[in-house]
């Protein structure tokens, strides 16, 4: 079986002694984060990438994954023990979670939760082995018609499906796509929006963006709404589950696994919408509903599972066609493409050891994190004692220091400031970021598929539709509008997001 | 009527995107546009900044409609204070080295919350530059003097 030997061969490249120490510092880094509020993994992650620059793309990837995966397991941890989501694919787990603490089990509501994250871990590693190669395959056969299509439909299904304005997304699309022209066209030489400055001839570095709305902007906006809230810390008491919890939990962690895994493929859809539609499952299908919201354990095993599912199989899209499904990913995206790596799907067969050895990583980050996190549960609850007004300021020297290492130049920090008050402003008008992110790292690649295109069909625009791939992608994508746009659906899609 | 635009989020969402197609129009109408066959450097801008101005004018005047009210406060102390802070990281790394920079990006940045305490901020300051001079300088080895001679 070839599945198997790649996945050796995944162990023995993320078994080196380098990758392991990676991977352990991006899960500690992403528990960390994911129990802080007030930063989540893509500020992070945005901040940290700079830094990698001296490691191996592996290891940087390696890394920049477990904070990733790692703030999923962190954001439960405050869920279920202060009611407090770290993270917004939290929030559901408060529900039943912080109930369980009440009732003096928050032990069994923790261990679950891990238990599911890891089951639903394990499922994605699965899932991507076998489907992985078998995508990346069928992409190499796109040209550049499929792959504009494709990047047409990625962006228009993660602007709506994603929470918040359609509309105001897909203009944080076009936007994005607009920062992206900035700088030198590959094509004719021409400096586009440079303004003669010389530092913007190559473009606006992603990492500036995003630090700068993400990091930044967020934190201008968290100081002016200070929100003061008492912390009831929770006793955490016997970790281990009994065996009706265990009979309980084992079907919606095992739905929860499938749904995320599902929802983890689709672009835009964060692993917020993965947990709440797993909830909602499991109190439909379940023989007593009216004990969800009173701690029980099913509320919590199912949305777990959806949410780390849904967050592992987030790099499908990813790292098998080159597109990114989420903020998230567009920052991994970056992050390969300054290691120099060309994202798509030659990526696993000329570097196979990144492609094998990060997805076998991610299940042994999600063991590590099964492991180290039970015990590790009051040093992170004690951090959260650490007040929001000495957090802030560690995050602000990171991400200058990260910025000013790109290119020792200080240009760059000036960016990021005015980044900082750009992305303030956007959140001020409920524009949401993150579109306008995937877009940036996906504009130039687009434009240079736009243009190929249609050298190729001399200028015959009919190319996207007469090539079957780019057609299917152009009909899912004018379906995916339309049924959104459907007054039905727009109702219950604000019921779950908003 | 001036007073409810003020508030309105949609309408100056709209305004911006709006500012900005148009803002990138006229700065792409130099860069050659070329033909559909072979495009210039100005045709993607273009196709973009025009779709910008229409999602602009929608978002606009749908504001109108709906009246939607800006929520929060404009923190405007943090909002001034936080960029400043980075600006004179970025100054100082190149005048004075690295500690003088930290320094003031910590205390500057700490400056930006309401709640600032002197003492606190201080030590916050101490603990902040040995983490990160030990974690990028000597950990990492990045390449910046710690204080700069003149």
């Amino acid at each position: 079986m070839e599945i198997f030997q790649n996945l050796i061969f995944g162990f023995s490249v993320a078994l080196s002694l380098q990758n392991l120490f990676y991977c352990f510092l991006g899960c500690l880094l992403g528990t960390l984060i994911g129990v802080l509020p007030g930063i989540g993994p893509l500020a992070t992650i945005a901040m940290l990438t700079p830094i990698t620059f001296s490691i191996s793309p592996v290891a940087a990837l390696i890394m920049l994954a477990g904070i990733y995966y790692g703030a999923q397991y962190g954001g439960s941890t405050t869920a279920i023990l202060v009611n407090l989501p770290g993270e917004t694919s939290a929030v559901v787990t408060c529900l039943d979670g912080y109930q369980m603490a009440r009732q003096g089990r928050a032990g069994p509501a923790l261990a679950i939760a891990a238990i599911g994250s890891f089951f639903a871990g394990t499922v994605c590693t699965l899932i991507i082995a076998m489907f992985g190669p078998a995508i990346a395959e069928l992409a190499l056969e796109f040209g550049p018609a499929e792959y504009f299509s494709l990047m047409l439909m990625g962006l228009v299904a993660a602007a709506m499906l994603a929470h918040g304005d359609m509309v105001k997304s897909l203009a944080m699309v076009v936007m994005g796509l607009l920062l992206g022209t900035v700088g030198t066209d590959v094509n004719s030489g021409w400096r586009r929006f440079s303004f003669d400055i010389a530092e913007l001839a190559d473009g606006i570095g992603f990492v500036v963006v995003a630090v700068g709305v993400f990091a930044l902007g967020e934190i201008v906006a968290n100081l002016g709404d200070s929100k003061k809230s008492a912390v009831f810390v929770a006793k955490v008491g016997g970790l281990f589950p009994t065996s009706d919890d265990l009979k309980r939990s084992s079907g919606p962690i095992i739905r929860g696994a499938l749904l995320g895994a599902f929802f983890g493929v689709l672009p835009g859809t964060g692993p917020a919408i993965a947990s709440f539609s797993s909830y909602m499952i499991e109190k439909k299908i379940s023989k007593d509903p009216s004990r969800f919201g009173h701690g029980a354990i099913e509320g919590v095993a199912g949305p777990e599972s959806a949410n780390n599912a849904d967050a592992q199989c987030k790099f499908i899209p990813m790292l098998t066609l080159g597109i990114p499904a989420s903020g998230t990913m567009a920052l991994m995206l970056g992050a390969l493409m300054i290691h120099g790596i060309a994202p798509g799907p030659t990526v696993m067969t000329q570097r196979p050891d990144l492609f094998w050895g990060l997805i076998v990583s991610m299940w042994i980050g999600n063991l590590m994190l099964l492991v180290l996190n039970l015990p590790l549960i009051g040093i992170w609850t004690s951090l959260l004692k650490v007040p929001y007004r000495m957090l802030f300021p560690a995050i602000i020297v990171f991400s200058c220091i990260g910025i000013y290492s790109l290119n020792n130049n200080p240009f760059e920090l000036y960016l990021t400031a005015l980044f900082g008050i750009i992305g303030f402003m956007w959140m001020k008008f409920a524009c949401p970021p993150a579109p306008m992110l995937l877009g940036f790292v996906l504009g130039p690649m687009m434009e240079e598929n736009l243009r190929r295109a249609l050298l190729m069909s001399r200028g015959d625009p009919m190319v996207f539709l007469t090539q079957p791939i780019s057609l299917g992608f152009v009909i899912a994508t004018v379906l995916i509008v339309v049924v959104m746009m459907a007054p039905a659906l727009r109702k219950r899609r604000g019921d779950i997001t908003g | 009527m001036k007073l409810e635009l003020q508030n309105n989020r949609d309408f100056w969402a709209g305004m911006m995107f709006l500012g900005t197609g148009v803002g990138a129009m006229i700065v792409a109408r130099h860069y050659p546009f070329g033909t559909t066959l072979s495009m210039g450097p100005g045709y993607f801008p273009m196709v973009l900044g025009g779709m910008l101005v229409v999602f602009g004018a929608f978002i606009l005047l749908r504001g109108l409609r709906k009246k939607e009210k800006i929520q929060g406060s404009w923190s405007l102390r943090a909002l001034i204070i936080l960029p400043l802070s980075v600006l004179g990281f970025g100054t100082l790394m190149n005048l004075a080295g690295f500690i003088p920079a930290l320094a003031a990006v910590v205390v500057l940045s700490a400056a930006s919350s309401r709640e600032f305490k002197f003492k606190e901020v201080l030590l916050l300051t101490l603990f902040l530059g040995v983490l990160s001079a030990a974690m990028f300088i000597w950990g990492l080895g990045l390449p910046y003097p710690l204080i700069k001679k003149f």
